[in-house]
């Protein structure tokens, strides 16, 4: 029998946990050995020719939209927990209905809408009793201006959602400290209230820039190349996996700096002692001042939702008025969707839990949390289209492995989906790590201590106790997971078999046609999945004093999806 | 014949740089009740979590009816060591009521058999009436004396009690202390407790136990009961 400290876990445990952190981590390695192979024939004309521009676009996509959603976001986070004002209550949750809009879905939407011919235009030109469209025409959509406001316009609510949670657990005693030290309601703010939630900002932001590296659809359709669409360009348009590699390697430098501000933006801050103190009361608006605010809170609810839904929601009426109702294409883009996403579901939660169990505290001496549990989920942090060009590499040797073991022609893996499906699990594995892993730390050591001397082994322990007290947290990470790959595009882009559509590949394929209206469908059945999640977000504890949560420390973005399980389990 | 005997047993946390039980030894017989006491930090606690496996030894060894549990080259996993503890924050199982909480440890056996064991011990802690009630929905008191019954469930050997009253108010506590006395002496259990309170001690123990710095200082009958 071993000697030694017993493991958390036996080491089939530890070893399957490494097991999965290691391929997680397989595409980065994979990269970076085929960015070095490549040679640097290619960096030449990449460097001459298409980084610069491709780099400073993205830089200043990043730039505008992270100050756009911070302002916004801060706004309206602000708006709705510290005044009132008519539509309050429901407008609090509204505000978080853009999340269920993708960013492709967003620039589709808005290309269409405020199209020179489009509903939109007309009805200005309308207003000013101008016939035509060369006489008076608005900025076109399909530019840089364009992109940063589509993009801030669906990704503000993670900077809201965030902040929302900061404010409302501020103590009402330090805002009333400042005021009596002279400071007025503003002051408050900008010198109290804001430094304070700057570790939420951090958070927040730093989610939405990873969105915004992470769009490839967006860009496209507005016509900004980013390092994400050149990624894509390079691989699809000119099969060179080398140069796509490079370019990716050049991206994951920029993720690594995102990640290293965001931890600077946290640094040193902690909000572990203002948890059970009374919230700040709100203070009431009257008149116009109220009426202001609910306009305020309203727009981005307007340009973030209703206004693309909406549109979209007319198109995919006038088409099945015209006669075309659900098409076959739609109908099996819809099955293979929901059939990855139930796929990817079952593996990231299975291995979120295998993962999250292993590296548990038993309470026997603090650890260190394990290096492999930052690996797995690493995955989130990773643009879609780069974990895709580090997962061909390694998915293909392995394909060719087994066809040659098995006398199989072709590839099988990549023709079964199998490579998309670990894809998709490798990029969301995070969100059920992140969630069961807060769900843990909240059954306390004595529990298993218990079952262990009541004669359960580790694993009876697991299903006799850890799983019914994990349920919430299971059941919320899946949900999260299936929305999150029902509106998955570049990973599947990349990884899908060929001839095989899912709804965001069938709307991108519509989008690059031009033929806006035959994927309104595919887009509105999109958004309509996403809605539990907002539900499931939008709900906020009943009383002021939400009950203590063992990690108050706000979360890293690289632990954005344990942010976001976090966020909604503690608020 | 005794039944738990540690001897000369070490411990020490990874990276520590002193042990926290330095050369702990005792002998306590079957069916006694003894209470080791001492400041935290002690090791008290640490030497419960020693014998329940929950911390391997550096040296020395724990003996349980002639078995040995942990020693050289041995250590036996917490499940199979047939010993109870009784936690000092009150454990019981949230997602259970009262009775599947008692009847945990006892899954290996009939139905019919268990639902007998789980009605027997839930009157011998008073609390017959109860078993349908959620953790959440029972006094302190109650849940600690639910714990009770549920580490008595499966007959340990050896059943270890770490500052059990410790959470709970004073009134409760002294109430408690007695009448888990009178449990532990009705099921014949030998027990051994750790406490900080001297009162509390020697109201439980037939033995006392002082001890400090990792070490057993003193080891005498309880002046209360001779």
């Amino acid at each position: 029998m071993a000697l030694g400290r017993p493991r958390a876990a036996g080491p089939l445990w530890r070893a399957t946990a490494l097991a999965i952190a290691l391929v997680a981590l397989a595409p980065l390695a994979a990269l970076a050995w085929t960015a070095l192979g490549a040679g640097g024939a290619h960096w030449a004309h990449l460097l001459a020719h298409v980084l610069p521009r491709a780099a400073a676009n993205t830089a200043v996509l990043l730039a505008g939209a992270g100050l756009l959603t911070a302002l916004v976001g801060t706004g309206c986070a602000w708006l709705v927990t510290r005044v009132d004002f008519p539509g309050r209550g429901w407008l609090r949750w509204a505000l978080l209905l853009p999340l269920t809009v993708p960013t492709y879905i967003a620039a589709y939407s808005y290309v269409d809408l405020l199209h020179p011919l489009g509903p939109f235009q007309g009805a200005v030109r309308a207003l000013l009793g101008v016939d035509s469209p060369r006489q008076f025409r608005l900025p076109d959509a399909r530019s840089m201006g364009g992109a940063v406001l589509v993009l801030s316009a669906v990704l503000y609510p993670y900077v809201y959602l965030s902040m929302r949670a900061m404010f409302s657990t501020q103590p009402a005693r330090l805002m009333e400290a400042a005021r009596l030290l002279g400071e007025g309601p503003w002051g408050a703010f900008r010198r109290v209230a804001l430094p304070m939630a700057r570790p939420a900002l951090a958070v927040g932001v730093g989610l939405v820039l990873l969105e915004v590296l992470n769009d490839v659809g967006a860009s496209e359709f507005l016509g900004v190349t980013t390092l994400t669409t050149t990624i894509y360009t390079t691989w699809v348009t000119r099969s060179d996996l080398g140069a796509a590699a490079q370019i990716a390697c050049a991206m994951l430098g920029m993720v690594a700096l995102l990640v290293w501000l965001e931890r600077q933006g946290r640094r040193r801050q902690r909000a572990g002692s203002v948890r059970a103190m009374r919230p700040a009361p709100r203070h009431p608006l009257r008149g116009a001042a109220a009426w202001l605010a609910t306009a305020a809170a309203l727009l981005p609810v307007l340009i973030g939702f209703v206004l693309p839904a909406g549109h979209l929601a007319v198109l995919a009426w006038k088409r099945a008025a015209e006669g075309h109702g659900l098409s076959t294409e739609v109908v099996s883009g819809a099955m293979h969707s929901g059939g990855l996403a139930l796929g990817v579901t079952a593996a990231a939660v299975g291995a979120g839990l295998i993962v999250a169990w292993a590296a548990r505290s038993t309470g026997s001496g603090g650890g260190a949390r394990a290096w492999w549990l930052g690996g797995a989920a690493v995955g989130y942090a990773i643009p879609g289209t780069v974990l895709a060009i580090g997962l061909l590499p390694p998915a293909l040797a392995v394909d060719g492995w087994i066809a040659g073991l098995l006398g199989l022609p072709g590839l099988p893996l990549m023709s079964t989906g199998m490579v998309l499906l670990v894809g998709g699990a490798i990029r969301f594995l995070a969100l059920p790590m992140g969630g069961i892993e807060a769900g843990l730390a909240r059954v306390p050591a004595s529990l298993e201590q218990v079952a262990r001397c009541l004669g359960e082994s580790p694993l009876g322990t697991l299903r006799r106790v850890h799983l019914p007290l994990l349920r919430p947290a299971l059941a919320a990470s899946a949900l999260l997971v299936f929305i999150d790959v029902m509106k998955e595009l570049p990973v599947s882009l990349l990884l899908r078999p060929a001839n095989v559509e899912t709804l965001p590949t069938l709307l991108y394929a519509e989008a690059a046609r031009g033929s806006y209206e035959h994927g309104a469908l595919a887009a509105l059945l999109i958004v309509a999945v996403g809605l539990p999640a907002v539900l499931l977000l939008s709900r906020e504890p009943a009383g002021p004093a939400a009950p203590a949560s063992p990690r108050s420390d706000p979360p890293a973005a690289v632990d954005a999806p344990t942010a976001l399980v976090a966020m909604k389990e503690a608020t | 014949m005794s039944t738990l005997a540690l001897e000369d047993i070490h411990v020490r946390y990874p990276g520590a740089t002193a042990d926290v039980l330095d050369g702990l030894s005792l002998t306590l017989p079957l069916g006694g009740i003894a209470c080791l006491l001492g400041p935290s930090g002690c090791g008290k606690s640490t030497a419960l979590r020693a014998i329940a496996g929950f911390e391997p030894l550096s040296a020395g060894r724990v003996m349980l009816d002639g078995q040995e549990l942990s020693g050289p080259g041995v250590h036996l996993a917490p499940e199979h060591r047939g010993v109870g503890l009784l936690f000092q924050e009150i454990a019981l199982f949230p997602h259970l009521d009262a009775a599947a909480n008692v009847g945990f440890g006892l899954r290996r056996r009939p139905a019919a058999e268990r639902d007998r064991r789980v009605r027997e011990l839930l009157s011998l802690v008073g609390l017959a009436e109860l078993g349908s009630r959620m953790p959440h929905e029972l006094s302190g008191g109650q849940q600690q004396r639910i714990a009770l019954a549920r580490a008595l469930a499966p007959s340990p050997r050896l059943l270890m009690l770490d500052e059990p009253f410790s959470n709970l108010d004073g009134a409760t506590r002294d109430r408690l202390v007695g009448e888990v006395r009178g449990i532990l002496r009705e099921a014949g259990q030998t027990a051994l407790m750790v406490t900080h309170d001297a009162g509390e001690a020697e109201a439980m123990g037939d033995w006392i136990g002082v001890m400090d710095r990792g070490r057993l200082r003193e080891w005498r009958p309880s002046r209360v009961e001779a």
